[in-house]
């Protein structure tokens, strides 16, 4: 199969899409914890208590209201090999917690945009994953799927204290809404730190997507909401967006600045990683995350004509090592994917050469 | 045994803290103690993850809590006990929320931003909860238009409230 036929194939939509603000904003996520009345939570659960659980989430999305929503399709975690399971967290479909808890399962829309990971911490969690910034678009989607789900399900609910969670850092509302960003322009220029620092006040947090904090890995990063509790769904959207923004605005700015200030070091550098993405024979995840990171912001700003600005998404999931042993079709140790990582990005930089 | 710090009330908590090899000992009733949490929370707020910040409260607490004289409680629908919640940082089942709440109210405080959920109520199964929020809601409007003398408002509002009163009585009455 050709590298383009397997990356649309195994591809979710997040993934092959553009979105609004997509220069920046590379997906928005709504995460829902609910838990059924009658059930003690996974965490304690016996294994016949998870499966009466799944049962009766199954029951639910066969329902006519669910239904309305799109095709769906359940996937027990038990009977997914490895691999398999390894390119569904890349895919960020599903948690890696997931994969450690028993009798858990994934009920996924078949364009992957809208999901319930059943058995996690909670007995659910409904996910919905979107290209680009589209948070609201994003709840919206959450929403309706909740609201059908419930059309069956009896959620544990109580007046003061909301959606009970496993955990009480989530209960409340439940809902984790997330933007993942590339800040490469705020990391270069040093003034991520403050960044860091200053959302923490505000009740959200921003944490790299791979790799921790400041050193995250291809300068992806996650903002996200802390508080569920004392807060409605729209006010903790309203701040994820007021600080989503002026973080967008900051890297615009950081952007342009580079490019007056700093034009010739900047190209270089994104010269120097298309030039080592284009040749490399072999090449670890950190590199490669930094070299792609360096290359998207290159195309965002002019610099390097000729290859899609996709190429930071597909290539952050697909160098992974689940992808990677998907796509050349066995098991591999870590210094054998390095050389099909190299590869497969070659490949990847010829496609868009035509 | 009196407060050490207040002086007032008994000391029911009793605990080590060991800072930089010295053993201090506190014995302090449970407002002062509940005081003293949160300064130390404070003082270390900068340098937790969430997670951390959780399971760093509730070993904090957990300092605190099993050691008073009350006796801790243990959620009788899933067996978990307040040891247990602290150090795995989980809930055993819903009804531990009821079980745990005293312990819970100040944890919340900390970690939430109040400990009163005011967001989404389940369609189906929230139809009375959603109508009493709304009445809440329409009596603290009632108390402003009357207190700045709209009359003509405050009397709408009223309609308004008697209709949905009885609204929540039918309500109840097919709960029941
Ligand atoms: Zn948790
Ligand atoms: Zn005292
Ligand atoms: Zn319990």
């Amino acid at each position: 199969m050709s590298l383009s036929d397997f990356l649309s194939q195994a591809s979710s939509k997040w993934l092959r899409d553009e979105g609004p603000e997509s220069d920046i904003v590379i997906s928005s996520r709504v995460r829902i914890a609910r838990n059924l009345v009658g059930h003690v939570f996974p965490m304690i659960a016996t294994e016949s208590d998870k499966q009466a659980v799944l049962d009766e989430v199954e029951r639910a999305v066969k329902q006519p209201q669910v239904e309305q929503l799109g095709r769906f399709e359940l996937l027990k975690m038990g009977s997914l090999s490895p691999v398999e399971q390894a390119v569904l967290v890349e895919k960020h479909l599903v948690s890696p917690t997931l994969l450690e808890s028993s009798g858990s399962a994934v009920i996924l829309r078949d364009d992957e945009e809208m999901g319930v990971m059943v058995n996690e911490e909670d007995h659910l969690r409904l996910q919905c994953l979107l290209p680009g910034y589209q948070l609201d678009a994003a709840y919206g989607l959450a929403e309706r799927l909740d609201d059908a789900l419930e059309e069956t399900l009896n959620y544990s609910f109580d007046e003061t204290r909301g959606y009970l969670t496993a955990c009480p850092t989530n209960v409340g509302t439940g809902m984790r809404a997330s933007v993942m960003v590339h800040l490469p322009a705020l990391v270069l220029t040093g003034s991520i730190q403050r960044i860091l620092s200053a959302v923490t006040h505000v009740g959200l947090v921003v944490r790299g997507i791979y790799g921790e904090g400041t050193d995250a890995l291809g300068n992806l990063f996650q903002i996200s909401n802390q508080i569920t509790l004392g807060q409605s769904e729209q006010e903790i959207l309203s701040n994820l967006h007021g600080v989503a923004k002026q973080i967008i605005d900051h890297e615009r700015v950081a952007r342009q600045h580079l490019l007056l200030q700093n034009k010739d070091p900047i190209e270089d550098r994104v010269c120097r990683s298309f030039g080592i993405l284009a040749y490399a024979r072999q090449i670890d995840s950190k590199e490669a995350m930094q070299r792609i990171s360096d290359v998207r912001l290159g195309i965002d700003l002019g610099i390097i004509k000729g290859v899609s600005a996709n190429i930071l998404k597909e290539l952050m999931v697909a160098t992974q090592p689940g992808f990677l042993q998907t796509y050349y079709e066995h098991e591999m140790t870590p210094g054998e994917r390095d050389v099909k990582r190299a590869s497969m990005i070659r490949e990847r930089l010829r496609m868009d050469q035509v | 045994m009196l407060c050490e710090q207040c002086g007032e009330r008994p000391a029911t908590v009793h605990y080590t803290e060991i800072v930089q090899g010295n053993k201090n000992e506190f014995h302090m009733c449970e407002v002062c103690a509940s005081q003293k949490g949160q300064a130390a929370y404070q003082a270390l707020a900068g340098a937790f993850s969430v997670n951390q910040l959780l399971s760093g409260l509730l070993h904090f607490d957990s300092t605190v809590a099993p050691r008073s004289d009350a006796p801790a409680p243990r959620c009788e629908h899933c067996g978990l006990t307040f040891a247990q919640f602290v150090k795995i940082g989980q809930f055993g089942c819903e009804h531990c929320y009821e079980t745990f709440t005293e312990q819970l109210g100040p944890l919340l405080k900390r970690v939430q931003s109040s400990d009163h959920h005011t967001g989404k109520i389940p369609k189906r199964r929230g139809g009375a909860m959603t109508l009493r929020r709304e009445l809440n809601q329409l009596r603290k409007e009632l108390q402003v238009s009357v207190m700045e003398e709209r009359f003509e408002e405050a009397a709408q509002l009223r309609d308004r409230i008697r209709g949905l009163e009885q609204h929540l009585h039918v309500e109840k009455q097919q709960e029941e």
